[in-house]
């Protein structure tokens, strides 16, 4: 059984911002990374159904600069067999359809059974790209599942609907899955595990090789919205904001009357 | 410009999001026309033509079929643009369509600027003005970007799709969320735990703020799916909708499925660390501090008045 499981490097949300020079992206520099939140639930479930199936083969797949492959060893140490590099140092300039059509490219004619991707990444989030690998290959596909059973040939899954309601649904292999939060618990990796991982295969290949499909779409302008709002901001000594908090709420609302 | 709205239904019933496809054409000035599996005897309130394939015979969630079914459409209105809501339906569905269609998808869109699409990056930190370069554009639409106040008049032209063969995801039924254990509807004061409380254990210093002040606490997704705190209390768009008097973020970004849920509230405190925190464009107040040592000086003051 072949799995191929699909992860981003993602900055740390809170970071502080800034544009970079072309106006285009984030600047990407001074910036924490770490595996898109999404993403970590799909290498679980990967390495979830290769401990269940122990014939199983998970790689995992990251397009991105040299950089992405410390995202990659963690994957590895997760449990995932092998690493394919895509090597992009200008990923963050690519689209949904292109960054689809390279993974695309890099699954067709190898049979996967399962491939996982997250359901949006944390900066872009465009939820696009697992659907669309899918599509290109060929195969079919469930979005936003946040609960997966596989007896070998069937898949039992549920997606997340607004509400709290879920849909239940069976698919057949191969398919591919988006995965929500909360599908799983992500395991953290063992130090025994990260050393391991240290001999596993992770090979690069240029983006260049694998990517065959035209733009669709270009950024034209890229800003911080203006701030809404006159919220007040408080800031300082502790017991001085607490003060005047209770102040505000005693004005604005009836809660401490 | 021609747009095909893709509207959406949920066990016999028209989703609200219907509506602000209707709003978003309005806004583009555009000619519409509707698509919807859904039910004759629950139409939406629409005044143009409708698209109609029965829920019974195609299943509400069964992707293949509906592109199929959508495609046919596309064929008979060659519309400039597809738009569906940024949701469960519409977020599986748009790139299916788009990649049939040879079209570039547009994500979440939130706004116009100039005629473009304007898209959130990083948890609504920064916004992005997109340009397509296909003759054919597919968007989805963040819930509320193009909310109506009220739902539009009209009675639709419906015209019928006819049948469907199988898909190959195979839809068995829903599951409906839990019911029982608090409903937070009820609560005038919510008291809320985000990811920045840690660990499980300072769910209780959320807990005592919010019986200080006479309410509820409630938790973002994360704190849910860690099990620190039932189901139940998610707030948000998989969660309830609340409108408490008072609201507080406790360690908690503001991402638009959380705000979704808790921005009508009359009066909205957020505790964070990050002065920059998109929580700060919905609160009244944002206190800039550690949680973990403002919330109990807090609770203490409050409970000594
Ligand atoms: C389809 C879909 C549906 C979703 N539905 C929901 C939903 O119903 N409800 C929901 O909440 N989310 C939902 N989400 C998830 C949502 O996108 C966010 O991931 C989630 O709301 C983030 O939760 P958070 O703000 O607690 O955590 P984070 O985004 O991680 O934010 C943590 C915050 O805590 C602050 N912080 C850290 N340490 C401290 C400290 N010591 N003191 C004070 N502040 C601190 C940080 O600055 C940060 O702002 C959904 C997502 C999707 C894709
Ligand atoms: N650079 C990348 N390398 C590998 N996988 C990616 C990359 N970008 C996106 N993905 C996958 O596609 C999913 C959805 O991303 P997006 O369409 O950008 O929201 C992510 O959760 C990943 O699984």
């Amino acid at each position: 059984m072949k799995i191929l499981v699909c992860i981003k490097q993602v900055p740390d949300m809170e970071s502080k911002f800034k544009l970079d020079a072309a106006g285009l992206w984030y600047a990407r520099t001074d910036l924490a990374w770490r595996m898109n939140e999404y993403d970590e639930y799909a290498v679980e479930q990967a390495v979830q159904v290769k401990e269940q199936f122990k014939d199983a083969d998970v790689t995992v797949l990251c397009i991105g600069p040299e950089q992405v492959k410390e995202t990659m060893k963690k994957a590895l140490a997760m449990g995932c067999d092998r690493g394919a590099h895509i090597a992009d140092d200008e990923v963050w300039a690519k689209e949904p359809f292109e960054v689809a059509g390279v993974i695309a490219e890099f699954a067709r004619g190898k049979d996967f059974d399962l491939i996982f991707t997250g359901m949006q990444s944390q900066d872009r989030g465009s939820g696009q790209v697992g659907v669309l690998v899918a599509e290109m290959l060929g195969m079919a596909s469930v979005s936003t599942v946040v609960s997966f059973a596989f007896d070998g040939t069937t898949v039992t899954a549920k997606r997340e609907l607004e509400g709290g309601v879920k849909a239940c649904i069976n698919v057949k292999t191969p398919v591919l899955v988006t995965c929500q939060l909360g599908m799983n618990t992500p395991r953290y990796p063992t130090l025994p595990n990260i050393m391991k991982a240290k001999k596993k295969e992770l090979l690069s290949t240029p983006v260049a090789d694998l990517l065959k499909v035209d733009k669709r779409q270009e950024t034209a302008r890229m800003y911080f919205p203006e701030k809404k709002g006159g919220g007040q901001v408080l800031e300082g000594d502790l017991g001085e904001m607490a003060d005047r908090l209770i102040k505000i709420l005693k004005e604005k609302t009836a809660v401490l009357s | 410009m021609k747009i095909l709205l893709v509207a959406e239904s949920r066990e016999g019933k028209v989703l609200g999001g219907t509506y602000e496809l209707v709003a978003f054409a309005a806004k583009m000035q555009a000619e519409s026309v509707m698509f919807l599996v859904g039910d004759e005897g629950a139409l939406p309130k629409y005044d143009g033509k409708l698209y109609l394939a029965e829920a019974k015979a195609c299943g509400e969630y069964n992707p293949d079929v509906h592109k199929q079914l959508l495609l046919e459409v596309v064929a008979k209105e060659n519309p400039d643009m597809i738009a569906l809501c940024h949701s469960s339906y519409g977020w599986d569905l748009a790139p299916r369509l788009a990649f049939a269609l040879g079209a570039a998808q547009v994500s979440e869109v939130v706004g116009l600027a100039d005629g473009l699409p304007v898209v959130p990056v990083c948890n609504a930190k920064l916004r992005r003005d997109v340009k397509a370069k296909t003759a054919k554009t597919v968007v989805t639409l963040q819930a509320g970007a193009f909310g109506l106040s009220e739902e539009p008049a009209g009675t639709p032209s419906v015209e019928k799709l006819g049948g469907a063969a199988a898909g190959r995801v195979q839809f068995t039924g829903y599951e409906q969320a839990a019911a029982g254990g608090v409903d937070l509807g009820k609560a005038s004061v919510i008291v809320s735990a985000g990811r920045g409380i840690g660990k499980p254990e300072n769910v209780a210093m959320v807990a005592a703020l919010a019986k200080a002040l006479g309410g509820e606490y409630g938790a973002s997704r994360p704190v849910v799916d860690a099990e620190w705190v039932e189901h139940n209390r998610q707030v948000g768009t998989t969660g309830q909708t609340v409108a408490p008097k008072l609201y507080v973020a406790c360690g908690i970004s503001g991402a638009i499925q959380h705000l979704a849920g808790m921005k009508k509230s009359e009066f909205i405190v957020a505790i964070n660390t990050d002065k920059d925190a998109p929580i700060g464009d919905v609160a009244d107040v944002l206190v800039v501090a550690d949680l973990k040592q403002f919330v109990p000086l807090l609770t203490e003051k409050i409970q000594a008045l």
